[in-house]
């Protein structure tokens, strides 16, 4: 895999220009230089992509084309123009078509431009794009994507800068722009006389758009990308500055809150005590949209308080008299057969089965956005990973053109696939319409995972054929309800269905071409398939989504431990055998780096075990090691009511090679993050269907990691890479970690689990009310200061 | 409508509203001191936690009309004003460590952490790993092994 991708890396970039036939040899990129009264320049979004070569035969489309190629091939018919300028001030700036939603890109791509315009990191300033119509499919964050798609246009642009200002620099010291230097935004001549970017901004700017041809720096030039970099936003979070949606101050946009209906997706009839609401202190508009009543009041705290006491009239949602146990039957009805492969008679069958519950995509952030509606023109504030698609459908909700749509993307208080939707933005925009005003639109905590999207429930079957200890075949069916792509990803694919012919995908649906782009199995296991199936009957029953790391979590956990089922068979150590099965040198090396690390195989107390898992995906490779305590003193432990304690995972050792590495601090946050949610997936964090309605309501409900369930030992070890681009690693530890505390989960307690999270069957909770909706405010909080 | 006196991070302020409104609402949407984030509403997931009278705690569960004139509430944004520097010792360990992912938490987070450091000071005691095990602040993005480190450097940086 790697070995077809650096092909799309300039070959230039593995020698140093200085270095003789070298140079020649260095491939060029085509760039602009914008007409302006300072330096602006431009590249295409496009840049650095090649005609793809043949398609090599193969067991699995991952290996040779996956959903970074997708994503990233999406650009190519619909490019757009990213534009760098420099100021008189000497400082770089830089809007990012992406957005940021915790992951650090923000940071990265400023590291990127600092070093191919040798430029000190502080003097680099990177915002968010507004929604950018003319960029189509090539503003969407996802799928840990931004890094790979954007890191050659970014570096393009900023080469094209670099050399126009040097060229600036030249006539001025009436030298040739090969005998200066840049260091640090200051270009010095032979004779020792310097001039900084700033002096030059004007100089080099152009009148004209003129295309030019410029070389990328050598990586071994490189002082900023690849060194650990702290995040450029990290003294505005510690100090309250940073701002998300809610913390924006819009001329008449007072808080906004929605009462919404006890089942999921329902809808109100009728608000029956419309004038007593609007009588209550604070509010001072309330009207019926699509999605429930919406009040706006002067305080959030006076919505609540209109929201317990609205009297409405509801219709069913959308699963009415439905629970866990009936979708469950139905998941279980439509499972696609295991084929019997043709082997040997004397061959042995492992079969595993296993089972998902729902989970919910929420962030801490609720769902929020600040809309202000007029009748020829709309404003939205939001954070969107997608804001394209939601300008399209805010439009069309509130009956304007997309172009009468203005979409300000807003820093994000976490996302996780949630914000890959405008469901916020287009609800807020719908009120606005209704009430007149502008609004604050911010959901209720219960809201989320009552209403909000859902990573979907399914089930996971796989089948394994060995013989004299090797696997003959090896099968996986998994089943779920329908996930909802409908925000990008899916058009992606429309879009690119010519292309894709040839892989086999045509005929696919949307989520079944996801399941075919992101899934492999990188072991030498026979004859491989996995394969997706999304009963229809579920179209549009659920709030789903993909929550990050998409189906990797469910479907690494059912494999690998299959695969640990697999090794006990044959009589061999799980991390032994998957070193013999890999194919792979890069997650062979990451496995063996886990093993020495973790110390594997040492002695541990009954109830306690190590497991370890794979998960290949993204350009990238991890491995995860864990140690798990469920030694009933542990799983016991009790902190007060519905404080979920259970097994506690003990310490993580996680390597990854994730290609070339930007910025190791980022990477290795993403890695810890990646693991607390893998432990959650694994060991806690669920919503229960009863009759329709979903039971969470809180954080102390959906039980996603807490301080005492955090291993109090995590490593990270980043593999160095010898790979010219950078890979994914948004969502690169999610999969493994909750594979292998499965795989841990399952030694230490000598028991094969079969339904996730394990916890699912017992509800440590008393739930919420449904009518209201949403809980009351306690007044008790003095009581509790500590 | 009543009047509202307290101490807001060091000066006194005095608010037009009802009794029954939470401290954050006054706090977010009538002062415009964004630092307490919303993250729930009951008192669960802590991202508002700020300080009073030094002591951690919710301004989602307390009705503005059960605070005093001299009641002291000092949230993120007034934080570093009760040490020297521009900066309190836990916000340095914080961007030392780079804990903070989305942020969203961490105002929560470091208002929770420095009042924990304080009462098991008062309890005569340094920090120890059972203490960090009973933060119930929530951060999605799972940046809690290095909140974990941070409040240990904060701690010592805090003598």
């Amino acid at each position: 895999m790697t070995q077809l991708f650096d092909a799309s890396v300039p070959s230039s970039d593995l020698h140093n220009a200085s270095g003789g036939s070298g140079a020649l040899n260095r491939r060029t990129f085509l760039g602009y230089v914008m007409a302006g009264s300072t330096l602006v320049v431009a590249a295409d979004l496009a840049t650095g992509r090649p005609a793809r070569a043949a398609v090599p035969s193969g067991p699995q489309i991952p290996s040779f084309y996956d959903l970074e190629d997708l994503q990233t091939d999406s650009a190519l018919p619909t490019s757009a123009l990213i534009s760098v300028t420099i100021t008189k001030q000497g400082r770089a700036q830089f809007a990012l078509p992406r957005t940021e939603v915790g992951q650090g890109i923000m940071t990265s791509t400023a590291m990127i431009l600092a070093d191919e315009l040798d430029l000190p990191f502080d003097k680099v300033d990177v915002t968010l794009a507004p929604a950018r119509p003319e960029l189509l499919l090539n503003q969407l964050t996802g799928g840990s994507n931004t890094t790979f798609s954007t890191y050659t246009p970014i570096r393009v642009a900023a080469a094209i800068a670099r050399q126009q200002l040097l060229e600036a620099a030249a006539i001025l010291f009436g030298t040739s722009a090969d005998r200066l230097t840049t260091i640090g935004g200051v270009i010095t001549d032979p004779a020792g006389n310097q001039v900084g970017y700033g002096d030059l901004a004007e100089a080099a700017a152009s009148q004209v758009v003129k295309a030019v041809e410029v070389t990328l720096r050598p990586r071994k030039e490189f002082k900023v990308v690849g060194r650990p970099r702290n995040r450029i936003d990290a003294r505005d979070a510690v100090t309250g500055k940073k701002r998300f949606t809610t913390d924006l101050q819009v001329p008449g946009a007072l808080p906004t809150m929605v009462c919404r209906a006890p089942e999921h997706m329902g809808t109100p009839k009728r608000l029956k005590n419309r004038s007593r609401i609007l009588r209550m202190p604070g509010v001072t508009h309330v009207a019926q949209v699509p999605t429930g009543i919406a009040v706006r009041a002067k305080t959030f705290g006076q919505c609540i308080d209109a929201i317990r006491a609205m009297d409405v009239d509801w219709n069913p949602g959308t699963v009415s008299g439905e629970s866990d146990a009936t979708i469950l039957s139905k998941l279980r009805a439509a499972e696609l057969p295991l084929a019997v492969p043709d082997v040997p008679i004397l061959a042995e069958t492992i079969e595993t089965d296993f089972a998902f519950a729902f989970r919910s995509t929420a962030a801490l952030e609720t769902y929020s956005a600040i809309a202000d509606v007029r009748p020829d023109r709309a404003t939205i504030w939001a954070g969107l990973k997608v804001p394209i698609l939601a300008q399209q459908r805010v439009a069309e909700a509130v009956g304007l053109t997309q172009e009468q749509v203005k979409v300000n993307v807003i820093t994000s208080g976490g996302s996780f696939g949630h914000k890959l939707f405008g469901d916020h933005a287009i609800e807020a925009a719908q009120i606005s319409k209704a009430m007149g005003v502008p609004v604050k639109l911010m959901w209720h905590r219960a809201d989320e995972p009552r209403q909000g999207r859902l990573h979907p429930m399914a089930t996971s079957r796989c089948r394994a054929t060995v013989l004299n200890g090797q696997v003959l075949s090896f099968e996986q069916r998994h089943t779920s309800v329908t996930t909802d792509f409908s925000h990008g990803l899916g058009e992606m694919i429309t879009s690119q269905a010519d292309e894709l012919d040839p892989l086999g995908l045509g005929g696919l649906s949307f989520a079944e071409s996801i399941f075919t782009l992101t899934q492999e199995l990188p072991y030498n296991f026979g004859l491989v398939t996995q394969l997706l199936n999304e009963p229809l009957e579920f179209e549009d029953k659920f709030s789903t989504g993909s929550m990050r790391n998409i189906y990797s979590p469910d479907t690494a956990t059912a494999t690998e431990l299959t695969i640990d089922q697999i090794a006990k068979k044959v009589g061999k150590d799980p991390v032994a055998f998957r070193l013999e099965m890999l194919k792979d040198e890069r997650v062979k090396t990451a496995l063996r780096k886990v093993a020495e690390e973790g110390n594997w195989g040492r002695t541990m107390p009954a109830g306690m075990a190590q497991g370890v898992a794979i998960h290949k995906e993204y350009k990238g490779c991890t491995a995860v090691l864990v140690e798990i305590d469920c030694r009933p003193r542990t799983v016991n432990r009790d902190l007060g009511k519905e404080t979920v304690t259970g097994p506690r995972v003990t310490k993580v050792v996680i390597a990854v090679d994730p290609g070339l590495v930007i910025n190791p601090r980022g990477l290795e946050a993403q890695m810890q993050g990646g693991a607390m949610d893998g432990i959650a997936m694994t060991l806690t964090s669920s919503c229960h269907l009863r009759d329709g309605h979903f039971l969470e309501a809180s954080w102390d409900n959906y039980f996603y990691t807490r301080q005492w369930n955090v291993p109090p030992k995590v490593e990270v070890h980043i593999i160095k890479s010898d790979s010219e681009t950078p890979g994914g690693a948004g969502e690169a530890a999610v999969g493994s970690t909750a594979a292998a505390v499965a795989c841990a989960y399952a030694r230490a307690t000598k028991t094969m689990p079969k339904f996730f999270p394990i916890n699912h069957g017992e509800i440590s909770f008393k739930p919420k009310t449904f009518v209201p909706p949403i809980p009351p405010s306690p007044t008790n909080g003095l009581k509790l200061a500590r | 409508m009543p009047k509202q006196t307290f101490i807001l991070n060091g000066k006194t302020v005095t608010v037009n509203v009802n009794d029954d409104v939470r401290v954050l609402w006054v706090l977010r949407d009538l002062l415009g001191v964004t630092g307490p984030k919303y993250g729930c509403g009951i008192n669960v997931c802590k991202a508002c936690t700020s300080h009073i009278n030094g002591k951690a705690f919710n301004p989602c569960a307390v009705r503005v009309g059960d605070l005093k004139p001299k009641d002291r509430v000092t949230t993120i944004e007034g934080l570093a004003k009760t040490t020297p520097g521009d900066l309190h010792p836990m916000q340095q360990a914080w961007i030392d460590r780079d804990v903070s992912q989305c942020g969203y938490c961490q105002p929560g987070q470091i208002m929770a952490a420095v009042a924990l450091v304080k009462r098991v000071r008062r309890e005569g005691r340094d920090i120890r790993e059972s203490d960090l095990d009973t933060i119930r602040n929530i951060c999605r993005c799972g940046s809690y092994v290095r909140i974990r480190e941070a409040i240990e450097a904060g701690a010592r940086a805090m003598r």
